[in-house]
């Protein structure tokens, strides 16, 4: 058991805290506690207290919060202003903030049509391992300069550096969306649709299987004067219906908020191709795992009811029990000089399985 | 207000000879010339005068360096081989595709090898259904969308000198277009890719995948300037292209008037694939050199194009028109079809080899503003630009706030790259005191490198510098770029790049 977490309430502070422990490791909301499953040893960092928005300006498509502020809060200021992440966060309700979620490497469905994490950071002010505070990135929505540290620290799990301020950018938010359900029969057939639909020319903002509901589901968003149409077209090309408004925001709710899953068993995160899809949708339903597959099936959740060795590709841990990594992907060399790098005295503790 | 002028004493460092960086005692250009000609023939290694004229200069035509010796290699092991060899004989490296960098990126490094990677242009795959392809680095960037255009798809970053300018460099420097607000730049787009580290270590970073699992590798390499290693295998996302265009030109009388509309659209709702003006400098260099039209007394023209599934630009088509119309120009005009397009593209996308026939020499600086103060930043460098009795273009890609300010000047005047430059320099600061970045595409390079300490404080530049030294922790990849530590190029000769000059390429 850890002792309890130290709680900054400025970015000195959090500078402070770094340098307090031998061993430290930021965490947020805890919404995917297994990413923050540490040894007793080290001291853990809550940046709870470091919240709030910063920095908004609508019409730069930029904003710039505390690492610990909750995504509810971004996505109603940025809602006020017509405006949103369009990478759909995870776990908006249930509290996760901005930090854990950079940290996480976590991208929802609307991933899927402009990209995720990666494709709308742009700037981080973090304490290194040094408790030195940095920012690197910039604050426009386009920046040349200095290596992209901030895209490398998406999905970084929070052991290179503690982030304190983030700076994203934004998007309009799209008039209306309109979801359309296509039955399937089986992994395979879902493959096909994923496929054709991704590359086909309706500009698709969210393309998923779910395999419990042996169902694509597949999100339109634009002027609402054109959603329909282009809907007429999907469907006479792939069998299925349009959902009302209402179905259309439970099935997406009950997606970002993880309500689909057990709630003691391991969740883990994995990526892939599409081709690899029907193999990984066999070996869940061997374990009698539960799937959602997400980004036209480069991206995958697998929730079991316990844990087990190997699902055949690399997948992270975000909660339950089990080893943080499965099957863990190789590390270079230059992995451990980069971390040297970032984190001399090795206050973070390590990424490596 | 931050005093302008840049500090004397950086400034310099471009023109001596720190021996801090440059090849140390202990190597032997005589030895390593010897283990060049074990890895590749006679043939593909340049090392008389003449034969390396040709690489010492890049974009950045202002300053050239002769390099020990230019190396050609075909494959991915024999690129390997070179670094291994350069590493393992403390010699300086790089590599260099059509050298179209602007920056300076791929100016030589004085007693340092040339790796020419052209000739490792292979598309190695193209995969339709999961789109992407898988290239090598020589491959030029237009030739990724022309493989795979018969599929619907194409890939997204547009450079202006995308008919020429390749991959590698691409990654290296995270090139960017006129599309970046709505599709990102370089490095929204690699998914994966195999590259040699300065150290020899060959290593992969991401796959095919457009999801990772860790902290994003691929990410942080790419735009690292050529200071980590070498690309030589990048699996690139694929887009379906756009099913139509709305493609709108609009001139104003005043640049103000155009910065309003590009507000007025932004506010809307919309999102454009692109938006971009040009000032009247920029509109007489285009007229001249590609004949193109534009509405008559106008200080500024737009662009502004939609693009997407035909029912959604329909759908938008209108709401377009009304926020343009609404914006009092003098005239507007919309593509009618694609020949029209491509007309104003060609307009924009010429702008900067246009201006080139106003003037024997120009500097194309990169800066980006806060997109609201878009215009306040032009005023003053129209003030900056008259007080130091220089002209002054402006093309830029007002969707994000990334300025292209052309300053011409004769470099056989004296002095004229010296007052130029320190007018550069001026814009740059102002960049940066409004809260944006001294380079939103070409990257630091050569060219800006004394000014990177503007937008990072020591701490900042030790962190990058303590990454760097991960990466290379001899020094040896492309030293002198990005960080003001370098050795330094002499003035070359003023003038248009030579393809240029011949009308084959053209800058952003």
């Amino acid at each position: 058991m850890n002792a309890p977490p130290l709680r900054p309430t400025t970015l000195a502070e959090l500078s402070a805290a770094v340098c307090s422990a031998p061993r430290v490791l930021a965490i947020g909301a805890r919404t995917k506690p297994r990413l923050s499953t540490v040894g007793s040893d080290v001291t853990l960092i809550s940046t709870l207290g470091l919240s709030g928005i910063t920095e908004y300006q609508p019409d730069e498509f930029t904003f710039t919060a505390l690492a610990g502020t909750p995504l509810r809060d971004i996505a109603s200021t940025l809602g006020a202003r017509g405006q949103y992440l369009p990478f759909d966060p995870y776990l908006l309700e249930a509290g996760a903030t901005l930090g854990g979620t950079l940290a996480a490497g976590l991208s929802g469905p609307g991933r899927f049509r402009f990209g995720g994490l990666r494709d709308f950071i742009l700037g981080v002010r973090f304490v290194d391992g040094t408790g030195r505070l940095v920012r690197l990135g910039g604050k426009v929505v386009k920046n040349a300069a200095g290596f992209d540290v901030p895209k490398f620290f998406v999905g970084s799990l929070g052991r290179f550096g503690v982030f304190g301020e983030l700076t994203f950018k934004v998007f309009p938010r799209p008039a209306a969306t309109l979801t359309l359900r296509l039955p399937v029969t089986d992994a395979n057939a879902a493959t096909q649709i994923l496929t054709a639909a991704a590359g086909a020319r309706w500009e698709i903002d969210a393309l998923d299987y779910l395999p419990a509901a042996d169902a694509v589901a597949l999100r339109l968003a634009g002027p609402a004067s054109a959603l329909p149409l282009l809907a007429a077209e999907i469907l006479t090309r792939f069998p299925g219906e349009i959902l009302n408004d209402a179905a259309a925001d439970a099935l997406w709710t009950e997606l970002r908020e993880l309500h689909w899953t057990f709630a003691n068993g391991p969740l883990l995160k994995l990526a892939l191709t599409p081709v690899q899809l029907p193999a990984l949708a066999a070996t869940v339903r061997t374990h009698k795992g539960r799937l959602h597959v997400t980004a036209g099936g480069n991206a995958a959740l697998v929730s079991l009811p316990t844990p087990i060795a190997s699902l055949g590709l690399a997948a992270l841990t975000l909660r339950g029990p089990g080893p943080l990594w499965l099957d863990p992907p190789a590390t270079p060399a230059i992995a451990a000089a980069v971390k040297t790098a970032l984190d001399p005295q090795n206050r973070f503790p390590s990424i490596a399985p | 207000m931050v005093p302008l002028a840049p500090p004397a004493a950086k400034r310099t460092c471009l023109f001596v000879f720190p021996v801090s960086s440059i090849a140390t005692p202990a190597t032997n250009p005589a030895r390593f010339l010897r283990r060049l000609g074990e890895i590749l023939p006679a043939t593909r290694l340049l090392a008389g005068p003449a034969q390396l004229a040709a690489y010492e200069s890049d974009g950045l035509t202002a300053f050239r360096t002769a390099p020990l010796a230019v190396a050609i290699p075909e494959s991915q092991t024999e690129v390997i081989a070179l670094v291994r060899l350069c590493h393992d004989e403390k010699i300086p490296f790089l590599a260099r595709g059509s050298g179209t960098s602007l920056s300076g990126g791929s100016t030589p490094v004085a007693g340092g090898l040339v790796i020419a990677l052209n000739r490792l242009n292979r598309i190695l795959r193209v995969d339709p259904a999961q789109r992407v392809a898988i290239v090598e680095p020589g491959v030029i960037n237009t030739a990724v969308t022309l493989a795979v255009a018969s599929y619907g798809l194409h890939y997204a970053p547009d450079p202006s000198s995308q008919s020429i300018c390749t991959i590698g460099g691409n990654v290296a420097f995270n090139s960017g277009g006129a599309h970046c607000l709505k599709y990102g730049m370089t490095s929204n787009h690699v998914l994966g890719l195999k590259a040699v580290l300065a150290t020899g270590e060959v290593v992969e970073f991401g796959s095919a995948s457009r999801e990772q699992l860790g902290p994003d590798w691929c990410g942080l390499f790419v735009g690292n300037e050529g200071l980590f290693g070498i690309a030589l295998e990048i699996t690139l996302q694929l887009l379906p292209r756009a099913e139509v265009f709305h493609t709108v030109l609009a001139g104003y009388r005043t640049l103000e008037q155009a910065g309003d509309a590009v507000s007025a659209i932004i506010a809307s709702g919309l999102l454009p694939g692109a938006i971009e003006i040009m000032d009247a400098l920029a509109l007489e260099a285009a007229s001249a050199a590609v004949h193109a039209e534009y509405p008559p007394d106008c200080e500024a023209v737009l662009i502004v194009e939609l693009e997407g599934p035909r029912e959604v630009v329909a759908a938008q088509r209108p709401q377009l028109d009304a926020l343009i119309a609404a914006s009092a120009p003098v005239e507007a005009r919309p593509a009618r079809d694609a020949s029209e397009r491509a007309a104003i593209w060609k307009g924009r996308k010429s702008a900067f080899s246009a201006v080139g026939r106003l003037s024997p020499d120009f500097i194309v600086q990169d800066g980006v503003v806060p997109r609201r103060r878009l215009g306040e930043a032009l005023r003053r460098i129209a003030e900056m630009s008259r007080a130091a009795g220089m002209r002054c273009a402006n093309v830029f890609h007002a969707g994000d706030g990334n300025l292209h300010p052309l300053i011409l000047y004769n470099g056989t005047e004296p002095g004229a790259l010296d007052r130029a430059e320190i007018l550069a320099g001026k814009i740059l600061h102002m960049c940066v005191e409004m809260g944006g970045s001294i380079t939103g595409e070409h990257g630091v390079g050569l060219e800006k490198r004394d000014y990177l300490a503007t937008m990072f404080n020591a701490d900042e530049l030790d962190c990058l510098h303590r990454l760097r030294d991960a990466f290379d922790p001899l020094g040896l990849a492309n030293p002198g770029k990005m960080f003001p530590d370098g050795t330094a190029p002499a003035l070359a000769q003023p003038g248009l790049h030579p393809l240029e000059k011949a009308g084959l390429i053209s800058r952003e």
